[in-house]
């Protein structure tokens, strides 16, 4: 982990404007993430944790405030193809198999045929998912789906990975599985990654930094260094530090009076 | 093949009461013949005699289905298939409108589609006027088209197919509307993390995820340049076509012409409906999709 930033909010404001009044999606946010670190963000519904993601990713515009990534604004970093995005659903395109939904990043961005192919073997490996590059979406498992859809994020080598709640349609087993996972390929992978949840065990379990959000308005009521070890087996969910850090997250979101 | 019995059983029940109908509406016409030549008919002459009739108000299947072989199989095997007696000849004349038209209506419903789908000035503007355009009846409409556009010197196939084109490009908006617009906010957004034009985003996911909604619309539109076709020769005294056979028939109280001329125009329609759900399977097995 190096000391460089990655992403930095500082005082930032999303105020949604809506028929029933202005909506407070984000207000006065500051937070800086740097390169290498993986930071979850947790919070109840309508903390703004999603909409945050969506902020560094491009997606929403704010209405306050300042972010950079990667020392550029979200839109140049979007040009410049520095993150990859994985949703809450697969969101694979059904008529393409997965070699064609891990592809399509690639074609859009001009990759030359024998560069897409490496990519996509690479990929595929990379998420255990060798030999089912010729099956369409439908043949596949919800937790194969959504590993396709991390190697799609995976693909062109962004050096920023976003999830929102990328495992929260699975299963608690397949979800335990794809956790290791995750860690494994952030190891190897040295990626930036910005994580939002709605399990404080998951959170704690794959952060190095864990932000507590709460809502109405959306902002940061907690954000706490992971002192647990970059290497993770399970069973690491058993020990004392662990308990305490998923203590302190579930005290951080009493505080902020998410469970109103 | 679990659906070959209810299907054999619906054709039969249909097949006898239509032999029981066509007794029931021929037989006035028996009796009269009969009283004028002073005969007693016993019932199973009656039923023969209304099964046989050259003019039947209603004629039995098996007539219509002699001369639907008479006008089509017959005249292929005496070499004058395109002979003006041949229902072939006709149904080509037919044909060829429905499917000019039906290449325009497609054309005409996919272009306003996209331009409905990315301009919303196009989406406030032409949708409404589609839908009006529907509401009215083609038959008043048809001659009006014919005779405007022979006015301008257009003869022949086209103001046809126009007519037919104007029945089928509203199923094709309708369905392609539908279509474009079918792909999710995060199937969109996934593409905009891409930074992405806009071209990418109409071919590489509006277009693929509409394919299934455009072949549902390809049916009904065909369907109905088919029968925009048929209607575009009725008020306009053609002499070819199977609209012009049906008008003829009906001139000269040839039932058995009219009633083999809707037997092909129904079995074109349904080889034509038939055509595209083939190609639709093809298309989608490949791409992936489950029918």
């Amino acid at each position: 982990m190096s000391n460089q930033v990655c992403i930095e909010a500082k005082n930032l404001d999303l105020t949604f404007e809506t028929n029933d009044g202005p909506v407070h999606a984000l207000k006065g946010v500051d937070l800086t993430i740097k390169k290498g670190e993986f930071v979850s963000f947790i919070g109840p519904s309508g903390c703004g944790k999603t909409t945050f993601l969506r902020v560094m990713a491009a997606l929403e515009k704010p209405t306050g405030g300042t972010i950079t990534v990667n020392g550029m604004t979200p839109e140049e970093a979007r040009q410049k193809r520095a993150y990859g995005y994985v949703f809450q659903a697969a969101g694979l395109y059904p008529w393409r198999t997965i070699r064609g939904n891990i592809k399509l990043p690639l074609e859009i961005m001009g990759y030359s045929k024998p560069d897409q192919e490496a990519a996509v073997e690479r990929v595929l490996e990379l998420v255990d998912l060798k030999g089912f590059g010729k099956k369409f979406p439908w043949q596949l498992s919800g937790g194969m789906q959504q590993r396709a859809s991390i190697a799609r994020a995976l693909a062109f080598d962004a050096d920023i990975l976003l999830m929102d709640e990328p495992f929260g349609a699975l299963d608690e087993i397949v979800r335990d599985h794809l956790n290791e996972q995750l860690l494994e390929l952030w190891k190897n992978t040295n990626k930036t990654i910005g994580f939002v949840t709605h399990s404080i065990p998951e959170a704690v379990y794959l952060s190095t930094k864990i932000v507590v959000m709460s809502p109405r308005p959306g902002r940061i009521s907690d954000v706490i260094e992971s002192p647990l070890p970059r290497e993770r087996p399970l069973d690491i969910r058993d020990t004392p530090e662990f308990l305490e850090v998923a203590h302190r997250v579930r005290e951080g979101l009493r505080a902020g009076h998410a469970y109103d | 093949m679990k659906s070959v019995f209810p299907v054999l059983t619906v054709i039969a029940a249909i097949i006898v009461i239509w032999y029981g109908a066509a007794v029931n509406m021929n037989q006035q016409w028996a009796k009269d013949q009969a009283a004028r030549a002073d005969i007693e008919l016993s019932f199973k002459e009656l039923v023969a005699d209304t099964w046989s009739q050259t003019r039947p108000v209603l004629p039995a299947p098996h007539q219509v289905m002699v001369e639907l072989w008479n006008t089509t199989g017959a005249k292929v095997l005496q070499g004058k298939a395109m002979s003006k007696r041949s229902l072939i000849f006709h149904g080509w004349i037919t044909l060829s409108a429905t499917l000019l038209g039906f290449a325009i209506g497609t054309g005409a419903g996919i272009l306003l589609a996209v331009g409905i789908v990315h301009n919303k000035a196009m989406d406030m503007s032409v949708m409404p006027w589609a839908i009006a355009s529907q509401t009215i009846p083609i038959l008043a409409i048809a001659p009006m088209i014919i005779v405007v556009l022979n006015s301008l010197g257009i003869q022949g196939l086209l103001p046809k197919a126009i007519i037919s084109a104007y029945l089928s490009f509203f199923p094709v908006v309708v369905g392609m509307v539908k279509g474009l617009r079918s792909p999710s906010a995060d199937q969109i957004d996934l593409l905009r993390t891409y930074f992405t034009s806009g071209n990418n985003m109409f071919w590489k996911l509006r277009l693929p995820a509409s394919m299934p909604y455009l072949f549902t619309s390809l049916k009904v539109g065909m369907a109905a340049s088919l029968v925009g076709a048929i209607v575009a020769e009725l008020p306009t005294g053609a002499i070819r076509g199977l609209g012009a056979r049906m008008l003829t028939g009906s001139y000269y109280g040839q039932t058995i012409q009219i009633w083999s001329a809707l037997f092909a125009a129904a079995i074109l329609a349904a080889t034509l409906v038939g055509i595209i759900g083939i190609i639709q399977r093809i298309m989608l097995k490949r791409m992936g999709m489950q029918s």
